[in-house]
């Protein structure tokens, strides 16, 4: 109900307006009152995409206990349906795992839809190529000039809020997927004192002289700093990192801080890491449930932060393939091929396990030791980032997904 | 007498394959630092840093398991009702490494402790490790034998957060598996990397059966692969290298019974490396279109010299040596330099070293890239002349997110622009160099002079100016730190 930025047009400078007027009809389309986007009941969306570096596990986080042949091959790791550590019933065929109460009872209220057994088209199995694919939105490794997010907000319309906003990258590394020629601003969990302002001005001088590189970066820093400060964001220093349940929920918790300002970024990249699960992976409690209660606390986490904007928001949660769906030797799995992805939030049309169930026989897995992918991750993505943001397909296959024409946009994955 | 020129790239050049001038060296090093480097080549392999507790990896598995041993008996004797988990220590420190984390949490307050704030053996020894590393790339003259072993320790890195054995072991493995062949034959390197304790801990290999092998039948276990993909990928043949799911399968059987030895010592000393026989997957195993039918340990040693000598390997080392030296871009005309010498010379690292240094290209290259944090921090301190304690390394370098020996994954760090010139990234090294600012202003000499005497010809104007209009003394060294000319090279 209340689109306060409706004024992006006063608010542009002498020079900007000139450069889009210049620029004719081909902008003309960015001058129309911003009432005509945002009529009442229009949304202001959030995206927050969560990356999960070293391939979750899809066959525990969310097991197929349905299926027959699920548990002979997770034995030392299987979910029972009862018992004390009793996975959490989906739909019965599905279950979650129980570290997961959050994703269970979003999941319930209708806020958070799964997607199982998906893939990029990345069908190799090294997690640094997965990560590039998963990210940069090519089709293959090796392009990672930009990330599909940066260029998703390259292709709105210039004057338009969103784009405007720039997108917020979570690290003093921000992830691949927000990296590009749109703005990034960039945020991490504060670990030092911060320096003073007349140090940063001086620098921000020297290297406007100097270095453009530099430059850039460092306004983009002072930017995101000033609202961090709006927004009475604390320093507090210190707790633990990115694989660790503490990490994950400060890390939530400041970038929903950011994202849930008015004038702040609508778009942002985190990732999570640790969840290579060679060895001991555990069950019902160990390492991998230690990682997953994590991330539900960061799920819990973005749903209390952005609650005044919930209902416009989804979080995607995606890794860069999955694992092994037999145990290895070491009661761990290795690399693998399908896996899931999670929808969180107000605007998803959730309760829903999304499967086009392969199966779990030996013949079934894909090359006899994955779980067989049967929906390409990038046609969820393409779905949600067309219904939040308006994208088109051919935008889509051409500048955000390059050389996708053939992955549809999945239907109806917003509401 | 040098041109002006001569002593501009010798300033490039002493940041690009160095570790930049220090404070209190000569001038002349700039005009000489082509010959230092190409005499540092010659010598041989660099200094082993001084004054650590343990001489090696097995030393250190007999007080780990000590440790272990000690901290589960105080956990029995507190708690002596609760069911024991298989002994499976977390790790003495979590992922960021804050020292006062240490104790762990289930410590009997009456146990005492040999001295109240002291962290966790494991952690010490990695503190004790990373300090003496760290003194010895302060004291290096132009730096290049620091950056060749900081650029194989990350190529074959391991992590030390997984687990007390690597946390404890990461000093000791760049000590025994890097350093002693960083001047020598890669296939050396690669054979001490692979079989390393901490190498064999870090991917899990110490854990993989052969199915066929006799623990694999009597057990029903079977192979983990997580060691032998990434020897293909990362270490030699690079993912791009022409192998296939079947090679990585391979690869892993035929490193069946690469091991370490357990607290019982049945084979050996306890955390050395060990052949374990009764892991190992029998038969001839194929591997990118051989055979090997070797024996034993043979057979893996067999395989990984195939690896070292492959032309993909040359390639991806080639390439990443240039990448990490040079430019985001690497040049093609010297990758293949780099690459036919590494090819030609059967993996001879010097006479890989000596072509690059020896390349004009290799110089002139304009200075574009941003010194990673490891770098920044330690030709900061060169600069300035601070003597850190380990507080001032793990807390910049874990803030910049480069703290030593612990990469998020087994790829290492990157060491390119798009990852360390970040919004964050710079935001972060502001409030370092500020930091440093502070600690080194009292002992440096006069800002404008340091800024003088350590940019020397690559001072320009705009940054001299800069220095000489800080509102004070700290600032105006920050300001040096932050300055174009010092983070770029």
């Amino acid at each position: 109900m209340d689109h306060r930025d409706d004024d992006d047009c006063e608010r542009m400078t002498p020079s900007r307006r000139a450069v889009l007027g210049a620029a004719g009809a081909l902008f003309a389309w960015s001058f129309v009152p911003k009432t005509a986007y945002a009529a009442p009941g229009a949304r202001d969306p959030r995206f927050l995409i969560v990356v999960l570096r070293g391939a979750l596990d899809g066959l525990s986080a969310v097991p197929p206990i349905g299926d027959p042949a699920y548990e002979g091959l997770r034995e030392g790791i299987g979910l029972a349906k009862d018992g004390p550590d009793a996975a959490l019933p989906l739909d019965g065929f599905f279950y979650l795992h129980p570290a997961m109460p959050n994703l269970a009872r979003l999941y319930r209220g209708g806020q958070a839809a799964i997607v199982h057994a998906a893939a990029t088209g990345y069908r190799e199995r090294s997690h640094f190529d997965g990560q590039d694919v998963l990210e940069s939105g090519q089709a293959g490794p090796g392009q990672t000039a930009s990330g599909w997010l940066n260029r998703l907000l390259a292709s709105l319309p210039a004057g338009e809020g969103i784009a405007r906003k720039g997108v917020l990258g979570v690290g003093v590394v921000p992830p691949l997927v927000v990296r590009g020629e749109a703005p990034v601003l960039g945020w991490a969990p504060p670990r030092m004192a911060r320096a003073g302002v007349d140090l940063t001005m001086r620098l921000s001088d020297l290297y406007g002289q100097r270095d453009p590189g530099l430059s850039v970066a460092l306004q983009q820093a002072i930017e995101t700093e000033a609202l961090a400060q709006r927004r009475g964001m604390n320093g507090k220093m210190g707790g633990g990192g990115p694989d660790s349940a503490d990490g994950m929920r400060r890390i939530a918790e400041g970038a929903a801080s950011l994202v849930g300002a008015d004038d702040g970024p609508r778009i942002a990249a985190l990732a999570f890491e640790g969840w290579d699960t060679h060895a001991n992976e555990g069950g019902a409690k160990g390492r991998l449930a230690n990682l997953l209660g994590g991330l539900d606390g960061a799920l819990a986490t973005f749903e209390q932060g952005l609650s005044s904007v919930w209902k416009d928001t989804v979080v995607m949660v995606v890794t860069e393939f999955g694992r092994t769906a037999a145990v290895n030797g070491t009661t761990g799995t290795d690399h693998g091929t399908g896996t899931v992805a999670f929808l969180v939030g107000g605007a998803v049309r959730g309760g829903r396990v999304i499967a086009d169930w392969p199966g779990l026989r030996a013949e079934q897995l894909y090359e006899n030791r994955d779980l067989r992918p049967t929906t390409d991750i990038r046609s969820v993505a393409k779905g949600v980032v067309a219904d939040l943001f308006g994208l088109s397909g051919p935008v889509l296959a051409e500048k955000v997904f390059p050389g996708t024409g053939e992955l549809k946009p999945m239907q109806g994955v917003v509401g | 007498m040098a041109t002006p020129g001569d002593m501009r790239a010798g300033s490039v050049g002493l940041q690009r394959f160095g570790l930049g001038f220090a404070l209190g060296q000569s001038d002349a090093i700039r005009a000489e630092a082509r010959d230092r480097m190409l005499a540092e080549i010659a010598a041989g392999p660099p200094a082993q840093p001084a004054g650590v507790a343990y001489s090696g990896a097995a030393e250190i598995g007999r007080a780990l398991y000590a440790f272990e041993d000690k901290v589960k008996l105080e956990r029995e004797t507190k708690r002596p009702a609760a069911a024991q988990p298989s002994m499976q220590l977390a790790n003495a420190m979590p992922a960021d490494g804050k020292a006062t984390a240490s104790a762990p949490q289930n410590q009997m307050a009456e146990t005492p402790k040999p001295a109240p704030n002291e962290p966790e053996l494991p952690f010490r020894t990695y503190r004790d490790e990373v300090k003496a590393r760290v003194d010895l790339a302060l004291t290096a003259d132009t730096g290049l034998s620091e950056r060749l072993t900081m650029f194989w320790s990350n190529h074959f890195c391991i992590g030390a957060t997984k687990s007390n054995i690597c946390r404890i072991m990461a000093g000791a493995y760049e000590r025994e598996a890097i350093r002693p062949h960083v001047f020598g034959r890669f296939e050396d390197m690669l054979i001490a990397a692979e079989s390393h304790p901490a190498m064999l801990d870090f991917l899990d290999n110490r854990l993989s059966i052969g199915p066929n092998s006799s623990a694999g039948r009597r057990r029903g276990r079977g192979l983990n692969e997580n060691l032998a993909r990434e020897i293909l990928e990362l270490h030699t043949l690079g993912v791009s290298g022409g192998y296939t799911q079947a090679d990585v399968t391979n690869l892993a059987r035929i490193i069946t019974g690469w091991t370490v030895v357990g607290r019982e010592a049945v084979l050996g000393f306890p955390g050395s490396f060990a052949f374990n026989a009764g892991l190992h997957e029998p038969g001839v195993t194929p591997l990118l279109g051989r055979r090997y039918d070797q024996p034993g340990r043979a057979q893996g040693v067999a395989a990984l010299i195939d690896l070292a000598r492959h032309p993909s390997t040359a390639r991806f080392i080639a390439t990443k040596l240039v990448r990490y030296f040079v430019a985001d871009d690497p040049p093609a005309k010297l990758v293949d330099l780099l690459s036919a010498t590494f090819r030609d010379s059967g993996g001879d690292l010097p006479a890989v070293y000596r072509a690059l240094i020896a390349s004009d290209e290799a110089w002139k290259a304009p200075a574009t890239k941003l010194r990673s944090p490891q770098e920044f921090m330690l030709a900061a301190y060169r600069a300035t002349g601070i003597q850190p304690n380990f507080g001032q390394i793990l807390g910049p370098l874990g803030a910049m997110g480069q703290p030593f020996w612990q990469p998020s994954g087994p790829n290492g760090y990157a060491d390119t622009n798009a990852v360390w010139a970040s919004a964050e990234g710079i935001k972060t090294r502001i409030d370092v160099a500020a930091g440093w600012g502070r600690q080194a202003a009292n002992a440096a000499p006069d800002p404008r002079r340091l800024t003088d005497d350590i940019l020397g010809p690559l001072l320009s104007p705009e940054t001299r100016q800069a220095v000489a209009r800080a509102e004070s003394k700290p600032q105006a060294i920050a300001l040096m730190l932050m300055s174009p000319e010092f983070q770029r090279r």
